[in-house]
């Protein structure tokens, strides 16, 4: 065997090469060249909903040639909570989390501030309302990009048949198909006379007074409509006031109509009372109505998805935000603001909000007139009023505008319905209301 | 023995080092030390290091920036809600093991008498509550508790007797959670008591029988004594699973209706990861330490003086 003798020559010549090839590898546009990405997005209800956020993130990663990879954390059990308290803790974890309602400003001091992303999306998309800005917001710092997948309106679903025959109200007409609504008469007074008609008519108002996340919407939305805060946007303790009082004698008489078992309903109870047919109206985004589709089209046929009662201080909806966030020791935020701006382009929310049978909403103004909204059916424009095209109710959220971290205490403490339950069940006004400051004070911890 | 090295030079000194870790190796301290080493590890991660880290947490501000020391504790003391919740855990615990000790006590005795033959399958069955995992058995009753589908609430009305809001109001949430935790716990209790009857030597209760004593005195005088310590083992065993419950109150009822069903953990869990409280949290949660010691030292030492006594 022969044996090839390597010259001085060849040899420098040789390691030249091979030098300049490794020094500028680099910069090479390989298939990962702009690095990894990894993703904890919410799992959503919807069955293939998932599949459009997949979709728009792969063909972005291909075209940026990022490493992506997505978790698809479900909201059963509080997972995506755990996932965050825990990555929090770590500080390690995805490069960008899909964080509910309350978590952003819970987490705000390890968050990347996403004012550049979002300043941009809202000149192109327009304002955002003003519960993203009171939940996304900490200062001038936006704790992250609000995001379509998952946000949603808690307003009422009621059923078209029982309305007419057991209150007289014609949903349909109130909120037309395509057009403003016409719903000046529909406030909390007519709310409570129709709750009577449809308790007398055998289908009452199936509305939760446990402490999860329907109920406390919901009492939320009625509480500011009487102008009835607990605790001021300073801090201040302010429950004991005219407008709670009022609140909580109006609730004390609609829940005289509800079921008598309201204050051991979950998430889940109101949306089995509309699919079973037992009711006339519950408060919910419209998971219910596509459940029923499914499984009780005859029912399904008769939902109308509208507006919240005017009360005395306006007429509020319950609008629970998602937000995707970039955590301040991800090690790849160019490509996490590079994605989020993708999945907040106009045609990216149209398809995302497309596959989730428009439950996910945009916060952005000019997004909320999309087809979907519009042709989703049976019947048709059943979901036209869900996303508040018309702005005419104010979106809020329960417990503001208390200074988020002290509004998180009392929305997850229920403590709105447990004031609510306490009063209906006999305990004195004043009671209840020291009851209350006394929890509120605590909710005061720094 | 004793190994015993006596200096001389370098070269014997290793070969008697290799000799004294072989010698080391075959003790058979040794080799159950190294046998149980991957479980203390796993203790050591899995339960020492949390446990610590709660503490640390505990003494932690809201945001947890800042060292408060016992700031936390001096605060739930002066929360209504922490001593609701410290009354029910007591309720909770004490009647739900209780119950389990006395259908324990009295499955067990029956399942003593049948016949060996058919003893295995009665064993078997009376088992599965236990085995099943309580998360998903906890579903099971939640839709016969269900506020508006209540499988009882249908037979119920099937006799004329009118619904029960069961997970609705206090009272009846109260009797839910701990009817649950009877019917999984109760299983534990009967095979850890069945154990202790079959060790029980017949002559005690042929001397018994001698000397004509009834079925309550051979109870008394023969079969409680020699059960002592099972019993108070049993108990203890129990009484901190209890205490320490999660998922039967966290399934069935999240800790309402007002609160009134919460016990420490469902508490802790509120407050620390769904309101974002994480040193709260884990003081709550912490609190159940003292309770659970001190009622662990006096149950062991029952069984301690017990076991010199013999």
């Amino acid at each position: 065997m022969t044996r090839k003798k390597l010259t001085r020559r060849q040899f420098i010549a040789a390691t030249a090469l091979s030098s300049a090839a490794l020094v500028t590898a680099p910069y090479v546009r390989g298939a990962h060249a702009a690095g990894k990405l990894s993703i904890g997005f919410w799992d959503h209800w919807v069955p293939g909903a998932n599949k459009a956020s997949t979709d728009i993130v792969n063909e972005w990663a291909e075209k940026e040639k990022v490493e992506v990879t997505i978790d698809y954390i479900p909201s059963q059990g509080n997972k995506n909570l755990l996932t965050i308290a825990a990555e929090a803790q770590a500080k390690s974890g995805h490069d960008i989390l899909a964080m509910p309602t309350w978590w952003p400003h819970a987490q705000a001091e390890l968050l990347e501030p996403m004012n550049d992303v979002v300043e941009g999306l809202i000149k192109q998309n327009g304002e955002v309302n003003g519960t993203v800005q009171y939940l996304g917001k900490a200062g001038n710092k936006w704790l992250g990009v609000p995001a379509c997948v998952g946000s949603q309106i808690k307003g009422p679903c009621s059923r078209i048949d029982l309305m007419k025959q057991h209150a007289g109200i014609d949903v349909q007409a109130m909120y037309p198909a395509g057009s403003a609504p016409k719903a000046d008469g529909w406030t909390t007074d007519t709310f409570l006379k129709a709750a009577e008609a449809c308790h007398k008519g055998g289908v009452p108002f199936g509305i939760g007074l446990g402490e999860t996340s329907d109920s406390v919407d919901t009492v939320g939305a009625f509480f500011l409509a009487f102008g009835a805060e607990v605790v001021d946007a300073k801090g201040n303790v302010v429950v004991k006031n005219d407008n709670v009082r009022q609140a909580l004698e109006y609730y004390k008489k609609l829940m005289a109509f509800l079921p008598s078992d309201a204050p051991s309903w979950d998430d889940g109870s109101n949306n089995r009372w509309l699919v079973s047919g037992r009711g006339a109206l519950i408060m919910n985004p419209p998971s219910a109505w596509a459940v029923a589709k499914r499984d009780a089209p005859q029912i399904a046929e008769q939902c109308w998805t509208h507006g919240f009662p005017v009360g005395p201080k306006g007429r509020f909806a319950p609008f629970l935000p998602y937000f995707w966030s970039v955590w301040s020791f991800s090690k790849n935020k160019p490509a996490a603001k590079s994605v989020l701006t993708r999945l907040s382009q106009p045609d990216a929310v149209e398809k995302m909000v497309a596959a989730s049978g428009g439950y996910d909403l945009p916060a952005f103004e000019k997004l909320t007139t999309l087809k979907t909204w519009a042709e989703e059916g049976p019947p048709k424009g059943t979901l036209y009023h869900y996303p508040n095209p018309h702005k005419h109710q104010l979106l809020s959220i329960s417990a503001s505008p208390a200074p988020p971290k002290v509004a998180q205490q009392i929305y997850t403490q229920a403590t709105l319905t447990k004031m609510c339950v306490r009063f209906y069940r006999g305990e004195p006004m004043e009671k209840t209301l020291a009851w209350a400051e006394g929890e509120l004070e605590g909710f005061m911890r720094s | 023995m004793a190994d015993v090295a006596i200096e001389r030079n370098a070269a014997p000194r290793t070969g008697r080092k290799r000799a004294s870790l072989r010698t080391a190796l075959k003790r058979k301290s040794t080799a159950a030390f190294l046998m149980t080493l991957p479980l203390i590890l796993l203790i050591l991660l899995l339960v020492i290091y949390p446990a610590f880290y709660s503490l640390h947490l505990a003494t932690l501000n809201k945001s947890m920036q800042r060292f408060i020391g016992l700031g936390n504790f001096q605060f739930l003391f002066k929360r209504e809600t922490f001593w609701l919740v410290v009354e029910q855990s007591c309720i909770f615990a004490i009647t739900a093991v209780v119950f389990k000790a006395l259908i324990g006590f009295i499955v067990a005795h029956f399942v003593h008498n049948i016949p060996a033959k058919g003893q295995r399958k009665w064993r078997g069955m009376l088992l599965v509550p236990w085995v099943i995992p309580p998360a998903m058995s906890t579903l099971a009753w939640l839709w016969l508790f269900d506020p508006s589908y209540s499988a009882f609430n249908y037979l119920l009305a099937g006799i004329g007797i009118d619904r029960i809001p069961w997970t609705g109001e206090t009272g009846w949430a109260r009797f839910s959670v701990i009817l649950v935790n009877i019917w999984f716990g109760a299983p534990f209790f009967m095979i850890m008591y069945l154990a202790s009857l079959k060790s029980v030597p017949d002559q005690l209760y042929e001397a018994a029988a001698i000397d004509g004593a009834n079925w309550w005195q051979r109870i008394w005088y023969v079969t409680l004594p020699m059960m002592r310590n099972i019993i108070a083992i049993t108990t203890l065993f129990s009484l901190i699973v209890t205490f320490a419950n999660f998922d039967i109150v966290r399934i069935l009822t999240a800790g309402g209706p007002l609160d009134r069903t919460h016990m420490f953990a469902t508490w802790a869990f509120r407050i620390g990861i769904e309101g974002g409280d994480i040193p709260l949290g884990a003081s709550v949660s912490l609190f159940m330490v003292p309770i659970l010691a001190i009622a662990a030292v006096f149950i062991l030492r029952d069984i301690n003086k017990r076991g010199n006594e013999s």
